[in-house]
């Protein structure tokens, strides 16, 4: 799975463009970002209904290529911009976090983690 | 000690959302010197966790960063309210966050175990009144 199919399953709109032909291996769905930061997974999305610049730093420092904000939630420039200068793709979907993730695992996607 | 980078940041303790600047300035720069992606990671993620903490928990402070050829040693140091109980600041879950910081994302009381996960070393030394210093190793393993 790329990037570009992740915009297409969750019919998601793009905020910011990274590389959309980056692949994405696993993923991770999380309002708190000390959760996030607690798995290094190689390759991943981040789904979150965070809105605040530290999503996209928290992205930036585990090598996240993707981020989807559910629920339709529009990040400001500020966060788009932070995204930009790190060539991380935004993407915002109308989907909530539940659905949004389990189209995503229902595609083939997995968390990388046993548990 | 000659073949050191020797790098300073200051980390400004009323701006949340400029909290983890240093941490990627330090990311990048180890990128740039060709440092594999696993210690560059274990760098990034540690330093930015208490980058957090200096910045919801002390009103900011500074790091300085030395950056080896094995290892990358950093100091994060604040003068803010010191940590009462170090082991019980340690354990996962416990945090004195208010919930406005919950609402930001952190604050789940993580913070200093995903730090002790991804560091070789991590020493607290802390008053009181006075302020915190976090000493973090991280061994470059090839
Ligand atoms: N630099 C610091 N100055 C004062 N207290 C701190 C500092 N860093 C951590 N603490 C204390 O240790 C607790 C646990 O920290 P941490 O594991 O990072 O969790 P969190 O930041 O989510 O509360 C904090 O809630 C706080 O009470
Ligand atoms: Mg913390």
């Amino acid at each position: 799975m790329v990037v570009r199919d992740i915009i297409e399953i969750l019919k998601g709109e793009i905020i910011c463009e990274g590389d959309l032909n980056q692949e994405i291996k696993t993923a991770c769905g999380s309002d708190m970002m000390s959760d996030v930061l607690a798995f290094v997974k190689d390759q991943s999305v981040l789904l979150t209904g965070l809105v605040n610049p530290q999503v996209v730093r928290t992205a930036e420092m585990m090598d996240m290529a993707c981020i989807v904000f559910v629920r339709g939630k529009d990040p400001d420039e500020s966060i788009v911009s932070l995204a930009q200068s790190r060539d991380i793709t935004l993407i915002k979907t109308r989907y909530r976090m539940f659905t949004a993730c389990g189209l995503l695992y229902s595609n083939g996607l997995s968390g990388g983690t046993e548990v | 000690m000659s073949n050191a980078i020797h790098l300073h940041y200051e980390v400004s303790g009323d701006d949340f959302t400029r909290a983890g600047e240093a941490s990627g300035a330090v990311k990048k720069r180890l990128k740039s010197l060709g440092y594999n992606s696993d210690a560059i990671r274990r760098v990034a993620i540690a330093m930015y966790e208490a980058e957090i903490n200096m910045v919801i928990h002390a009103n900011g402070g500074f790091c300085d960063v030395d950056i080896y050829p094995d290892k990358v040693e950093i100091l994060l140091a604040d003068n803010g309210p010191g940590i009462a109980d170090v082991d019980k600041a340690m354990q996962e879950g416990y945090s004195t966050a208010p919930d406005n910081v919950r609402n930001l994302g952190f604050g789940a009381g993580m913070g200093l175990p995903n730090i002790k996960k991804y560091t070789d070393e991590m020493r607290i030394e802390t008053t009181l009144g006075v302020g915190t210093k976090l000493y973090l190793t991280v061994i470059v393993r090839e």
